[in-house]
């Protein structure tokens, strides 16, 4: 039978606000030494008090508002209660009926396709502490607990794999751009887990749901999900039931194990949380934030076709990352040539990243340095292979390309004169080839041209090569 | 009303309590005496009343995002049961 996937994903997106949710212990905990960055707050001692992170509730409703989602008037955190290692005061503070924002949308593009998934609501919590095991123990370090941490739940609206990946590159694009999280997976900054079940095509029911957690990559999402919908299709093709439990990825032999099953499912006995006031959410605030709001990856997208006249794809693939579309807007003010620019982005600059396995943050070329080659390139002091090297010198060193150019000698020959005698020896080297060449061989004219580069080591200028040899070739004739 | 005793181990299980026969049976009558309470209380008519999730008169208590020096961390391990490479040690979690 055919199935139709019916996939939700909730995601936890950790905050970056300098200090913690509930307490002023410093948030940035990556790296930091074990149990360095905690407080009484956050370590859960009794009778001490949390105090909202003013920050927290601002990028929460920010993240809202772009994801266009209603902001509450009135929103209250609650205690959501269970007992783990991980949670010192054996609740974790969280929003239950009461989130800060509900109901929005996202706008994917699958195959060309463009469809809405809904929002259920944006929330705010902590994170709690991470714990490791060793030995036969757990150890636990809380400089992770109390940093705060976004919930994004979706609505029931992906339907397939491919979909559940657009959806979660699209939103770490969305809070990359707003700078509220890094989006992270592999550090665990951005953590997901989907619900997945089938129902046959046309059926208006939904089927047994499934929790799928331990999705560490963006890869393993899209791994985990079609293992998921392949594995109920054939519990249900073998008229079996699907069971409710929770599945987790297990990445090194790619499948879906079960973790967890409905018996042991949780009764979390939610209730406001009494140490904290609730939250009213004035109509100006939210405003205020509305105003702060940067453009956003799609209106980006849109404007860099029009303001740029650039190819629609050219334009998606630099908006893909914040820093990469404010690289290339800083070389265009430098450099008025949209598209020269994109390519070579797009293409040279890229590779060199990818090569060096970083990121356009690190890179050393400034975008007034890309312009300066460029512009070599233009007034033809340099051809387009030789540009090719010394990016590659400019990304290794950081050195401007005019240096490059004159202390390595790669000025392209641009003079005939100079190139004349090169020419000339290369003709008389190979009289076989100038023969054939004679005898209507054509294409030969790309090879001459190729040992006229190797005999300059490829500085000479390539298209008063190419008319200089037709002119010699056909000259003795 | 009348809690279960079914309801009173389910509530024990979830507070990871371990209740003797008798400790059971003494729950059963006290919580059911409580939820008696609330009964009586839902008589009350409320319908003019917003609810609410505080008895103070207080709302938007924030504090600016700023970083305080955290605690020492010998300080923050001194209760600790058990230490180990500056982290609390606690008998191993299973899944």
């Amino acid at each position: 039978m055919k199935y139709e996937a019916i996939i939700g994903m909730e995601v936890h997106a950790e905050l970056l606000t300098r200090s913690k949710m509930f307490c002023s212990c410093s948030a940035a905990f990556f790296g930091a030494e074990p149990n360095t960055l905690t407080c009484p707050v956050c370590t859960g001692m009794p009778g001490v008090l949390p105090v909202i992170n003013r920050k927290a509730v601002e990028y929460t409703i920010m993240t809202a508002l772009a994801l266009n989602c209603e902001i509450a008037e009135a929103s209250v955190f609650s205690r959501k209660n269970y007992f783990y290692p991980d949670l010192p005061k054996s609740y974790q503070i969280s929003m239950y009926d009461l989130p800060l924002s509900e109901n929005g949308w996202l706008e994917i593009e699958v195959d060309g396709n463009s469809r809405r998934i809904g929002i259920e609501r944006v929330h705010l919590e902590e994170d709690t502490a991470k714990l490791f095991h060793v030995g036969g123990y757990s150890l636990v370090d809380f400089n992770r607990s109390g940093v705060p941490l976004m919930e994004i739940v979706s609505r029931p609206d992906m339907r397939s794999a491919d979909e559940a990946y657009a959806y979660l590159i699209k939103l770490r694009q969305i809070l990359r751009y707003l700078g509220v999280s890094s989006g992270d997976m592999e550090k665990g900054a951005m953590r997901c887990e989907a619900n997945v079940s089938l129902r046959p095509v046309g059926s208006a029911e939904y089927g047994t749901k499934v929790e799928v957690k331990n999705l560490n990559s963006f890869r393993s999402v899209k791994l985990a999900l079609d293992y998921e919908i392949r594995r109920q299709s054939r519990i249900l093709d073998e008229r079996g039931n699907i069971e409710q439990v929770t599945m987790g990825w297990d990445e090194d032999r790619g499948v879906t194990v079960v973790q967890r099953s409905k018996e042991y499912a949780h009764d979390y006995r939610y209730f406001p949380e009494p140490d904290l006031p609730p939250l009213s959410i004035s109509r100006e605030w939210v405003e205020e934030i509305k105003a702060k709001l940067p453009e956003l990856p799609d209106a980006r997208r849109d404007r860099f076709v029009a303001e740029y006249g650039l190819p629609a794809y050219d334009a998606g693939v630099l908006t893909a990352d914040k820093a990469v579309a404010d690289y290339f807007e800083a070389c265009v003010r430098a450099y008025p040539q949209a598209k020269t620019i994109s390519n070579w982005i797009g293409g040279e600059l890229f590779r060199l990243l990818k090569e060096a396995e970083t990121g356009i943050e690190e890179v050393k070329v400034t975008p007034a340095a890309l312009a300066e080659l460029l512009t070599l390139v233009e007034k033809g002091t340099i051809n387009q292979n030789t540009a090719k090297a010394v990016l590659g010198e400019m990304f290794r060193s950081g050195r401007a390309a005019a240096e490059i150019v004159a202390e390595e000698g790669l000025a392209q020959i641009s003079d005939a004169d100079e190139l004349g005698p090169v020419i000339d020896e290369v003709i008389a080297a190979h009289p076989d080839e100038v023969a054939a060449y004679r005898a209507g061989k054509e294409r030969l004219l790309g090879w001459f041209v190729g040992q006229v580069m190797k005999a300059t080591r490829g500085k000479a200028n390539p298209q008063l090569v190419t008319s200089l040899l037709k002119e010699k070739l056909q000259r003795r004739q | 009303m009348k809690l279960s005793r079914a309801e009173v181990e389910h509530i024990a299980e979830l507070a990871k309590l371990g209740l003797t026969e008798e400790e059971k049976k003494k729950f059963c009558e006290q919580l059911s005496a409580i939820l008696e309470y609330a009964e009586v209380l839902q008589q009350l008519d409320t319908e003019a009343i917003p609810p609410t999730a505080t008895v103070l008169p207080l709302q938007n208590v924030m504090r600016p995002d700023k970083v305080a020096p955290s605690f020492p961390r010998e300080d923050i391990l001194a209760n600790a049961p058990d230490v180990a490479e500056g982290c609390f040690r606690v008998r191993a979690i299973l899944e």
